[in-house]
């Protein structure tokens, strides 16, 4: 297998990818958004429980490839307890880390940094971003 | 360059893909350091150097508009462009060239029939009938015109291997049928839908038949005349020609009768600010500057496949279908979608756990080019319980040893999600 194959499938997403954390619904006073990308099919909806200004709980769900529901799985994760202003900033953080390869040393990335090469893969961006676009547009939607 | 393809026909029985290779420059290169195994030609084939070089020579040596001009280079293009309708209708065993329509695509074909044909003739309830396993644009331009019209589309189902229920089929033909609109080969499954049997049936209730030929004009020998159907639409990009150019043949008397399609120059006789007169057919359906080169280019393209023979590369592609069918099933992880008794070249699958686009990021890593998506046929991805499917697609130049590698792929696709 390539270097570059084996960056992308490392095993901290492949696992995420097949046993997905925070997959699943919540209630109706969460913000929620979901998002589809008609390309290739793959779709989710992300749920965000904020109080006080806190995310509380981020779960997801959907279908796609292994980039896509890796991302929504770590992201659920690298989020629950951020306050929406560190959320929004990891964010744009990872979505660097996605396009770019490197993100400012200001984001704590963690996990996330495995997919620091998602960016030599061009036609995957979307994938990796997916979740985490569906997510901003629920911040910014009204509960 | 035609001439040297012929010496490639063995007996009309099949061909040297190995051979035939060489013809296409592309091929030639290493994709992430592997010999690149391009098996994505239901999307779009790759171009013979014959039809790059004569797009190269027509631009270089006779390039003018069409139909305008009294000079010797607008002569020599617009005979280029003209002797390209006349391939054409040879290729299609049409009866008149006036019976070519140079268009875009199968798209803008397909478009041209729904806005020219169906939308003058629709009225409120009136029926067009379809398959389950269309292309998007063997869909969408009928909802609309059904939609602007108060029609409705009907749906010809299909089985669990793909095949078209004919007899479903019969009892939706009916007084309120006015158009059949069939894909000949299905982009996604492969499967060969018996035409002349459908139009057969249609005409027996005076019901005129659209074929979808995009997929079935590179890989099938097309007689329309056999076939019996009223309009055939295909590409040039997916049969070694260029894109941007493709062809709408349809029976004369249906031409004649029916409305332009987009206005402006080329399509009128003559032009007052109270009346115009449309120009004869085919002329009467190509507004404006049509693509010449790429005509020009679809020409060589059929010129190139007609000399090696539409049988010998339907023999071919045939051969390496079962040789990739029997490879592929030897891995007990994948599943064919799309199992038809009569198929082209496509083979598409899925993995269990594993999505299409993983499987095809794999395999472009070893140099491996297929399409991973629902193929712009979603309802027939619904109609299999599946988002997409990994799809492997022949033409002319593929070989064994290209199947070996995708099977060899798919061993890697399965080691990474292990």
């Amino acid at each position: 297998m390539s270097a570059d194959l084996h960056e992308l499938y490392r095993e901290l997403i492949v696992e995420h990818s097949k046993r997905p954390r925070n997959f699943r619904a919540l209630g109706s006073r969460t913000r929620k958004a979901a998002s589809y990308n008609p390309l290739c099919g793959d779709r989710v909806t992300v749920y965000a429980d904020v109080s006080s200004g806190v995310l509380k709980d981020v779960t997801f769900q959907g279908s796609g490839c292994a980039i896509c529901m890796a991302s929504a799985s770590l992201m659920t994760e690298a989020l629950t307890g951020l306050s929406e202003a560190e959320a929004m900033l990891r964010c744009e953080g990872f979505c660097q880390l996605v396009t770019t390869g490197a993100a400012s040393c200001a984001v704590a990335l963690g996990d996330l940094a495995a997919f620091a090469s998602a960016h030599k893969f061009p036609s995957r961006i979307k994938c990796a971003l997916l979740a985490w676009r569906t997510l901003e547009a629920a911040l910014q939607g009204e509960v | 360059m035609t001439h040297r393809a012929q010496n490639y026909s063995a007996g009309g029985s099949s061909i040297d893909a190995e051979r035939l290779r060489a013809d296409f420059p592309i091929l030639k290169q290493q994709v992430h350091g592997h010999p690149l195994v391009y098996l994505d030609n239901a999307a779009t084939s790759q171009k013979p150097q014959a039809v790059i070089d004569a797009i190269a020579r027509f631009y270089a040596e006779d390039y003018s508009n069409v139909h305008s001009g009294v000079h010797t280079l607008s002569e020599r293009a617009t005979q280029a462009y003209e002797n390209a309708r006349t391939t054409v209708q040879r290729f299609l065993n049409a009866r008149e060239t006036r019976e070519v329509v140079f268009v875009r695509g199968t798209t803008e074909a397909i478009n041209l029939v729904a806005h020219s044909y169906a939308r003058a003739r629709l009225q409120p309830g009136d029926e067009i009938l379809i398959s389950a396993m269309e292309h998007h644009s063997n869909i969408v331009p009928w909802q609309l015109v059904c939609e602007e019209r108060g029609g409705v589309l009907r749906v010809v189902p299909i089985d669990d291997s793909g095949e078209l229920l004919l007899e479903e089929y019969g009892k939706l033909l009916g007084p309120r049928t006015r158009l059949v609109a069939i894909v000949h080969v299905s982009n996604a499954l492969g499967t060969i839908n018996p035409i002349r049997q459908i139009a057969e049936m249609a005409h027996r209730v005076n019901v005129p038949v659209l074929v979808d030929g995009a997929q079935g004009a590179p890989h099938l020998p097309i007689d329309v005349q056999d076939l019996g159907c009223d309009f055939y639409a295909f590409s040039g990009h997916k049969l070694y020609g260029p894109s941007g150019i493709g062809v709408l043949y349809a029976r004369a008397s249906i031409l004649e009768s029916m409305a332009p399609y987009q206005a402006g120059g080329n399509m009128i006789s003559s032009v007052s600010f109270e009346h115009t007169t449309y120009n004869r057919i085919p002329y009467k359906f190509e507004a404006g500057t049509p693509n010449i080169t790429g005509a020009v280019g679809l020409g060589t393209a059929l010129d190139y496949i007609s000399a090696i023979g539409l049988d010998a590369i339907a023999t071919h592609e045939h051969a390496l279908l079962g040789y990739a069918v029997a490879r592929l099933s030897e891995i007990p992880q994948v599943r064919l979608i799309g199992t038809a008794k009569h198929k082209a070249g496509i083979v598409s699958f899925v993995i269990d756990g594993i999505h299409p686009h993983d499987i095809g990021t794999v395999l472009d890593q070893e140099g491996i080019a297929i399409r991973a998506g629902h193929h712009c046929a979603q309802p027939l991805m619904q109609r299999f319980g599946i988002a997409a499917t990994a799809r492997a697609s022949l033409a002319l130049y593929n070989t064994r040893v290209e199947i070996d590698a995708l099977v060899a792929g798919i061993r890697k696709v399965l080691e990474v999600f292990a």
